[in-house]
């Protein structure tokens, strides 16, 4: 009876308009029905078998996309109960931490897969190092890397102020004080003053939306770490991704050597 | 090589009806040259030799790198706030003779950063950024030291480093006397040690009472 209606539901139009190949085990019908599927496509057709070789990848780059999709779908729903302003965000904080149900849960595992983020990517870094895939044809994907390791690191820092305690608040005024020493940009760095930089008019006033960490300045690190840094992380990601593609796949050991 | 002589040949003996025949219609009827339009007159000695291709090419790359070096231009100036909604750097402190000789005032540490350090000879403000990394130091009375809280580094009394990771000595803002006879400060006009600056005017309000 199960059966015979799923037969009756494959044989119907909508099925076939969305599932375009049967089950069939040949070569040709596994590589449709991953060509053919908008989720799956993003996934290699083939993958070789050193790919699964976790000795040699460790896996750090994909642990490293599972995170940033984890981030994205937990900060979302952190943004549900925090609110930008300095005079609601640290009491957000709070309410999420000690009374909105499952909030801790959420908040930490934004909080630590933030600092997991951070570390598989210096280790993915590290092993892209040691292998030496960096070299051609994957020159570009490493500069790519070193854009991404960047935005991560800049992720991790502009939600370090969210928070609004005083951790958060002296962390971010210590960091953003290295922009005063900017060349050209910086109102103590060289060039600065000659250039007519001012504390109000310098590189760092735009990061900070004033002249010293304030409520504005949370409002720019939260556009920053919600909209902009991860869309521009999404786009360098995307750009990584095809070019692991289309320069000759995942790394692996070189061909003819059974070293694994 | 050997084949190109008969390729020559070949060519040669090759008749070109089709230009013949142009040039024999063109002589047999000399119609007046038509002015083309995506082209200038060929007698035209102007620099501006072009066509209204090559004016709508330039035009149009003109008004979309336009649009994108204003459009940007406008977004940089757009994240420079016109408005600040920050403590003026500029205040009164309270009249002189309200301050204890050889006292630390923490009064103003809190909402303008300042210390105001009176001594026998007069007034100094310090102000209380670190010269390590920005921290806010704190004045220990008992040791008679400034000291940092997030790396150790200490100051004497008037400002001078003496441990820890603080390159230089705090620096020290204006400090002077307001018209209504109170102390005024300005955090803004600062007076930095290294640069030999604490002995200008207003980085030592002389004060005798």
């Amino acid at each position: 009876m199960l059966t015979q209606l799923r037969d009756q539901f494959r044989k119907t139009e909508v099925y076939k308009s969305i599932f375009r190949h049967s089950y069939q085990d040949t070569q040709r019908n596994r590589a449709l029905q991953i060509v053919d599927n908008v989720f799956l496509h993003l996934h290699p057709v083939r993958v070789p078998r050193h790919a699964t070789n976790l000795g040699y990848t460790w896996g750090m780059g994909g642990i490293t996309f599972l995170l940033f999709i984890v981030l994205t779908i937990t900060g979302v729903i952190l943004m549900f109960y925090y609110r930008p302003t300095a005079q609601y965000a640290y009491e957000d904080m709070k309410y999420l931490m000690n009374d909105v149900p499952f909030g801790p849960l959420i908040r930490n595992m934004h909080r630590w897969a933030a600092h997991a983020m951070v570390l598989t990517v210096m280790l993915h870094m590290f092993r892209v190092f040691l292998t030496g895939s960096y070299k051609p044809p994957r020159q570009f994907n490493w500069v790519i890397g070193v854009i991404l390791l960047v935005l991560t690191l800049l992720l991790s820092f502009s939600g370090y102020l969210l928070p609004w305690d005083q951790l958060a608040i002296w962390a971010v005024t210590v960091g953003t004080n290295m922009a005063r020493a900017t060349p050209l940009l910086g109102h103590e760095g060289p060039f600065g003053p000659e250039l007519g930089l001012r504390p109000d008019n310098d590189v760092r006033f735009v990061l900070l939306g004033g002249t010293e960490v304030g409520p504005p300045t949370l409002l720019r690190f939260y556009v920053g770490h919600c909209i902009f840094l991860p869309l521009i992380a999404t786009i360098f990601m995307i750009v990584h991704f095809w070019r692991v593609r289309k320069d000759g796949g995942i790394s692996g050991p070189p061909p003819g050597k059974n070293n694994f | 090589m050997a084949d190109q002589p008969t390729n020559e040949t070949v060519h040669t003996l090759t008749p070109a009806p089709p230009a013949a025949s142009h040039a024999a219609r063109i002589s047999e009827t000399p119609l007046p040259r038509k002015p083309k339009q995506d082209r200038a007159p060929e007698d035209d000695p102007g620099i501006w030799r072009m066509s209204r291709r090559n004016i709508l090419w330039v035009g149009g790359w003109l008004a979309f790198f336009g649009f994108i070096v204003t459009s940007t231009i406008g977004a940089l100036r757009y994240m420079f706030p016109r408005v600040l909604f920050e403590p003026p750097t500029k205040f009164k402190a309270g009249r002189p003779e309200d301050y204890v000789v050889g006292e630390v005032s923490e009064k103003f540490k809190d909402e303008k950063r300042v210390w105001i350090v009176r001594e026998r000879e007069g007034f100094y403000a310090i102000i209380a950024i670190c010269t390590h990394l920005g921290c806010t130091p704190r004045w220990l009375p008992s040791d008679n030291k400034f000291k940092c809280p997030c790396h150790g580094s200490g100051f004497y009394k008037t400002g001078i480093n003496f441990e820890g990771p603080a390159p230089r000595p705090l620096e020290r803002a204006y400090v002077g006397i307001a018209d209504d006879g109170q102390l005024e400060i300005d955090r803004s006009v600062k007076f930095l040690y290294e640069k030999g600056e604490w002995g200008k005017p207003g980085s030592f309000l002389e004060y005798k009472g």
